[in-house]
């Protein structure tokens, strides 16, 4: 009776021949829906992977067929060479790997002193974090532009990478972590002579491998999904990402969409590969910030 | 005292990389915002200030007035479409059945691909000839020209947002159905409810915290949209997806009107603190804690 079967309202008489037959019809139409839901998720891609190895005219004509006759394996190479691919990767991968490593780095030292040290007015300083991720990106965007071009920093990756850096929700999500590791063990280490950064390192660090895996996927996913600050600032193809590399490529082969789908299907084949291997993490950070957000 | 003082030193050392950057890169940007939408700023040409004539300007300014309703739009029915089914597939995923585990990677797989990427996949499959029309066209006469025409192509939008964000809320909620103490539904049963008055009566409400959350999250996010709207229509046909945050782009890096564009910016902050605290006065009502 754990089940939550809500389309099934009838009252039948609870005996047990019926309860099991209901019990499997249940099952299988809940099998039934939830299936029909995964191929809904999924089609999307099916017919990404299709397209892109078809050609300009088969690739409506029968969309249908999933599975093309005549697979055109030579699109991928006509991708590859008609827009520096090699680069976008390159250049996705190093602005999302430093952006994610400088977060968590800033972040949990900010936490850990917002969770574990006293200092005068770090309740005021704190709200102002949580106040200030309540404000969307867009309110920044201009002025962070205006700053950048000061700082000499259009048409750099380091302009994306700053930008993003400073978000105040890892040093929010650390905290709320930091603050359910029990104090007795900072103590007992400082009673020790162990310095700040040593038990902050050595001992809350390691401690909080979930929290700071969450992070590192949210921020990750978040800096390579990046659309609209790369658009903002990078002019010079070799610098673009996937995600804006993507755009131009559509902009430049717009009725050719087996390209265009070839093209997708290898900007999106890294971040598919990452989150099949580590799916649980994904979805285990998610339901959990999410919960506690 | 002295030993204070040191403590109080260590504790500002942690915390300077990371306040350092946020004064720099996000408070006074949101500051300068503001006082650049007292202005007529165009980025370089010496800053004047002008009071409230953006404010006033756009009350009068018809293409944000439409990009307003159209994002209001968007928000009105992608929004509740999004929470509706994600709350019926957190149930579904919550039934004890095998491979649920596939299941979820599967909804969640539209969350994790870039905005811009699946925007661009969709667009292909919403061509008139493409596949969604083929398989209309099985069952009625003529299907709709989606993404070129202007009552279509809004729908279109909302049905790939529905699509990218149903997994993302379907997780949070599974996690606060499991959540549920299972002697809630005992105690119902024994009272003789219902599997329908279980839902009514004890998924829905303690359950609505967390629906209350997402509503939110999926809310905030729903004026933000952007990526969808390059990839998909460029805010076409005509102006008919042109969304708040489309608009505002197109404002500061086309037209290069920084002071009006920032306006633009405090208007959509505005919105969304509005829609939060109108969520949260009105939660007494049907949330349970």
């Amino acid at each position: 009776m754990k089940q939550s079967n809500v389309l099934d309202n009838k009252n039948i008489p609870q005996n047990g021949n019926n309860i099991k037959l209901r019990k499997s019809l249940f099952s299988l139409f809940t099998y039934f829906i939830l299936l029909i839901v995964a191929v809904v998720m999924v089609m999307p891609f099916v017919w990404m992977l299709s397209g892109s190895l078809k050609d300009a005219a088969t690739i409506f004509q029968d969309s249908m067929n999933l599975i093309p006759d005549n697979p055109r394996w030579d699109n991928y190479p006509k991708v590859w060479t008609s827009v520096p691919f090699a680069m976008f990767y390159w250049n996705t991968t190093k602005v999302a790997f430093l952006t994610t490593v400088g977060t968590v780095l800033t972040s949990a030292l900010a936490a850990y002193a917002f969770a574990k040290l006293e200092f005068p007015g770090r309740d005021k300083i704190f709200f102002l974090y949580i106040a200030t991720m309540m404000i969307p990106d867009q309110v920044t965007m201009i002025p962070q532009f205006v700053l950048m071009r000061d700082l000499g920093l259009i048409n750099t990756h380091t302009a994306l990478i700053l930008v993003k850096l400073f978000h105040p929700f890892g040093v929010f999500l650390l905290r709320q972590f930091f603050l359910t590791i029990p104090n007795e063990l900072s103590d007992s280490a400082r009673i020790d002579g162990c310095s700040e950064f040593r038990i902050f390192w050595n001992i809350i660090l390691p401690l909080s491998k979930a929290a700071l895996g969450t992070l590192v996927i949210f921020s990750l996913l978040n800096s390579w999904n990046d659309f609209i600050n790369p658009l903002i600032y990078l002019s010079d193809q070799s610098l673009f990402t996937l995600q804006v590399g993507i755009r131009y490529f559509q902009q430049l082969y717009g009725a050719d969409y087996h390209l265009i789908m070839a093209a997708t299907t290898l900007s999106l084949i890294p971040i598919i590969i990452v989150y099949l291997f580590a799916q649980k993490y994904f979805i285990e950070g998610i339901s959990t910030t999410g919960l506690k957000g | 005292m002295k030993r204070f003082n040191k403590k109080y030193l260590v504790a500002f050392m942690f915390l300077l990389p990371s306040l350092i950057g946020l004064s720099i890169f996000v408070l006074y940007p949101i500051l300068a915002s503001l006082v650049m939408s007292f202005t007529n700023w165009d980025g370089l040409t010496p800053m004047k200030f002008n009071g409230i004539e953006n404010y006033i300007q756009l009350w009068k300014d018809e293409t944000f007035k439409i990009s307003l309703i159209n994002n209001f739009y968007y928000t009105g029915v992608s929004v509740p479409l999004t929470i509706i089914f994600s709350v019926l597939l957190a149930i579904m995923m919550n039934a004890k059945v095998k491979g649920i585990g596939v299941f979820r990677v599967l909804y969640f797989l539209p969350n994790v691909t870039a905005a811009i990427a699946v925007g661009v996949i969709w667009s292909s499959m919403f061509t008139k000839e493409g596949p969604i029309n083929q398989v209309i066209a099985l069952f009625i006469e003529n299907p709709p020209h989606w993404l070129g025409s202007s009552l279509w192509a809004m729908p279109a939008i909302i049905i790939v947002s529905v699509w990218k964000g149903v997994g993302y809320f379907a997780i949070i909620l599974l996690a606060g159905l499991q959540g549920i103490p299972h002697h809630l539904y005992e105690a119902a049963t024994i009272d003789g409810a219902n599997k329908w008055k279980q839902f009514i009566h004890v998924t829905v409400p303690v359950l609505s915290p967390v629906i209350f959350f997402c509503t939110i999250m999926a809310m905030i996010s729903s004026f933000q949209v952007f990526d969808t709207i390059v990839a998909m229509t460029e805010g076409g046909p005509g102006r008919a997806t042109n969304v708040l945050v489309y608009h505002i782009y197109n404002t500061a890096f086309l037209d290069f009107e920084f002071g009006y564009a920032s306006a633009m910016s405090y208007i959509l902050f505005i919105i969304i603190l509005l829609v939060t605290i109108i969520q949260f006065r009105t939660q007494k009502r049907w949330v349970h804690y």
